[in-house]
């Protein structure tokens, strides 16, 4: 309907004369690409040669530096600080993508029943996740106050502890800390997209295991898990990446302290480039990130293309 | 649902979603109730007796009034809507244009092309932040709304080009024949018949851009400087902390006005943002 409308609309005049060009889907692409290709070779292409650029010079603001080969990269190989993050950077992304995905799954799979309130409970579920970020971190900041922490206090009714904790004063404990704010706020994400998985797999392929006799978590470790996997490993490499590279977080809860003990290689790319003025040296610790970003990516690749062709 | 016991179904449903509600809305009613705590009972310490740190006798607008009064709040909120309207807008328009190419038209690159938009959706923020902001100088954008209109479409659009891509594959190519067959340019076929069709996509992507650009940090963070241009995270955390001092009360206050346009965006369309959502990961 909506096609004879618009096309009665037309009339049968020829298509206007600037239309003409564009009947060449060659040039229509270009036409259509052209504000897309434009705005991300400007500002993530050309930064990108910028930064490599950047990473071999002495520059600081300011001033534009000389050419000092892989200096920068052997300096930040033999900083400690520099390998605290890195240790962090891969602990953080290992354990909270555990919890996030154990965590998820279970959500999903409650969410994946029938009760009352239903849609009502979902939307609440996403919360974590559309609230900015550095917001809501302040939120657990202030749960994890040194002097006011109503976790203490909680801990402290319940006869858990007699003194308070500082949870942020103690790199252990700091880290902890980060990592529970990070898991809160993915778990979410993981919770709702793999609900979408749960709800592709046809609830009668349950129901003919159960009648041959399959036990729950046989249903769900050969039916329900094989089937979820597709969406769980594309999950879980966008929550990998987005974890790795990760800023906000640790930048509220710690700003890489207590004495620089729980930087990321962004917050301690931020401390060094930005707050030190260091741009060099700040640019060749954000690339650092660039080679276990590239290889999850190419990991993804390779796997949606698999999945693809199969 | 194969039905069981009823304490089987308290065990393995009702508590473990309870703890799950309680964990991940919690931080939201402490928001709520340190906005409107005033300062004495806020800065009580932790084993106090007879404090009770989960409500309040003497709620109070103490807190909102200083964020409106005494820092630039209603500004940061102006730039915020302002920057993230535009860029999303702006992202719209690309990643339609950009997704209908790459899913309907023949060309050379085509898959290539594709592909490099999928990375460039996987390129963080925090990876260029430093070569971008000397970039930002250069082109004299520094510290105005454009240094970020700008930027923020670059993890945007690959966003959004993806999401589109998604919507219109799916949309039947006799629609289009039709139309063509019917006397209708290429151009005209794209804009009247199959854009109008992707309108729920593009609503999800849209709704989906909008929520990331209200939540982008690090790149308001290093573009903009003068109080006035910041964005709302921006200007909380750099003008409501003094030295080690937080004002914990106006922070509140400010993180839960903050979080008000996403929330009420959010809330009109639930259901596109979640498709938005899973269909960003469908790969």
């Amino acid at each position: 309907m909506a096609v004879t409308a618009v096309t009665s609309a037309l009339g049968d005049a020829p298509p206007p004369r600037r239309h003409r060009r564009l009947e060449d889907e060659r040039w229509l692409a270009f036409v259509l690409l052209m504000p897309t290709m434009v705005l991300l070779g400007l500002f993530i292409a050309y930064p990108f040669v910028r930064g490599i650029l950047l990473s071999v010079t002495d520059s600081r603001v300011g001033v534009p530096g000389d050419f000092v080969g892989l200096a920068n990269y052997q300096r930040i190989w033999n900083d400690g600080i520099f390998r605290t993050a890195v240790y962090n950077t891969f602990l953080y992304t290992g354990v909270t993508t555990v919890f996030k995905l154990a965590l998820g799954l279970w959500l999903a799979m409650l969410l994946n029943r029938h009760f009352r309130g239903k849609a009502f409970t979902r939307a609440f579920i996403l919360l974590p996740f559309i609230i900015p970020t550095v917001l809501s971190t302040f939120a657990w900041k202030w749960m994890f106050d040194p002097t006011f922490s109503v976790l203490n206090w909680l801990l402290y009714r319940l006869g858990a502890i007699s003194g308070r904790i500082n949870w942020l004063g103690d790199a252990d404990l700091a880290m902890i800390s980060i990592m529970v704010v990070n898991i809160w706020r993915g778990v979410p994400f993981f919770a709702i997209s793999l609900l979408a998985g749960l709800q592709t797999i046809s609830p009668e392929l349950n129901e003919a295991a159960a009648i041959d006799g399959a036990k729950p978590w046989q249903r769900f470790w050969y039916v329900t898990w094989p089937l979820l996997l597709p969406v769980t490993m594309v999950v879980m490499l966008f929550s990998v990446i987005q974890t790795f590279a990760d800023f906000q977080i640790v930048y509220v809860m710690t700003g890489g302290g207590p004495a620089n003990a729980t930087h990321l290689f962004a917050t301690y790319a931020y401390q060094i480039g930005v707050g030190a003025g260091q741009l060099s040296q700040g640019a060749a610790i954000s690339l650092a990130m660039f080679p276990i970003l590239f290889l999850v990516v190419v990991v993804q690749l390779l796997y949606i293309r698999r999945v693809e062709t199969r | 649902m194969i039905e069981g016991a009823r304490w089987k179904k308290w065990v393995f449903f009702y508590i473990p979603m309870a703890f799950f509600l309680l964990f991940l809305l919690f931080p939201f009613y402490w928001m709520v109730i340190t906005a409107v705590r005033p300062d004495g009972e806020l800065y009580r310490p932790w084993n106090a007796v007879n404090y009770n740190p989960f409500w309040t006798t003497q709620p109070t607008w103490e807190h909102v009034r200083h964020l409106f009064e005494e820092t630039l709040f209603a500004t940061w909120m102006w730039n915020t809507m302002f920057i993230a309207l535009v860029s999303t807008v702006i992202s719209l328009v690309c990643g339609v244009f950009a997704g209908y190419a790459l899913a309907r038209l023949n060309f050379r690159f085509a898959g290539s092309l594709g592909t490099g938009i999928f990375i460039t959706y996987l390129v963080p923020q925090t990876l260029l932040f430093i070569p971008l902001a000397e970039i930002i100088r250069n082109y004299r954008l520094g510290d105005t709304p454009w240094a970020l209109i700008l930027t923020y479409p670059t993890f945007l659009i690959p966003f959004c080009t993806w999401l589109m891509m998604g919507y219109f594959k799916a949309v039947p190519k006799e629609l289009e024949e039709c139309a063509r067959i019917d006397g209708a340019s290429r151009w005209q076929a794209m804009l009247y018949i199959i854009i109008p069709v992707a309108i729920p996509g593009i609503l999800s992507a849209g709704i989906f851009a909008f929520t990331l650009s209200w939540n982008e940090f690090i790149y308001a963070l290093v573009f903009v400087s003068s109080p006035e241009a910041k964005t709302v995270p921006v200007g909380v955390t750099s003008e409501l902390i003094r030295g080690d001092v937080f004002f914990w009360g106006p922070l509140m206050a400010g993180a839960l006005l903050g979080s008000i346009p996403v929330a009420i965006a959010y809330s009109f369309f639930v259901e596109h943002y979640v498709a938005g959502l899973t269909g960003s990961v469908k790969g």
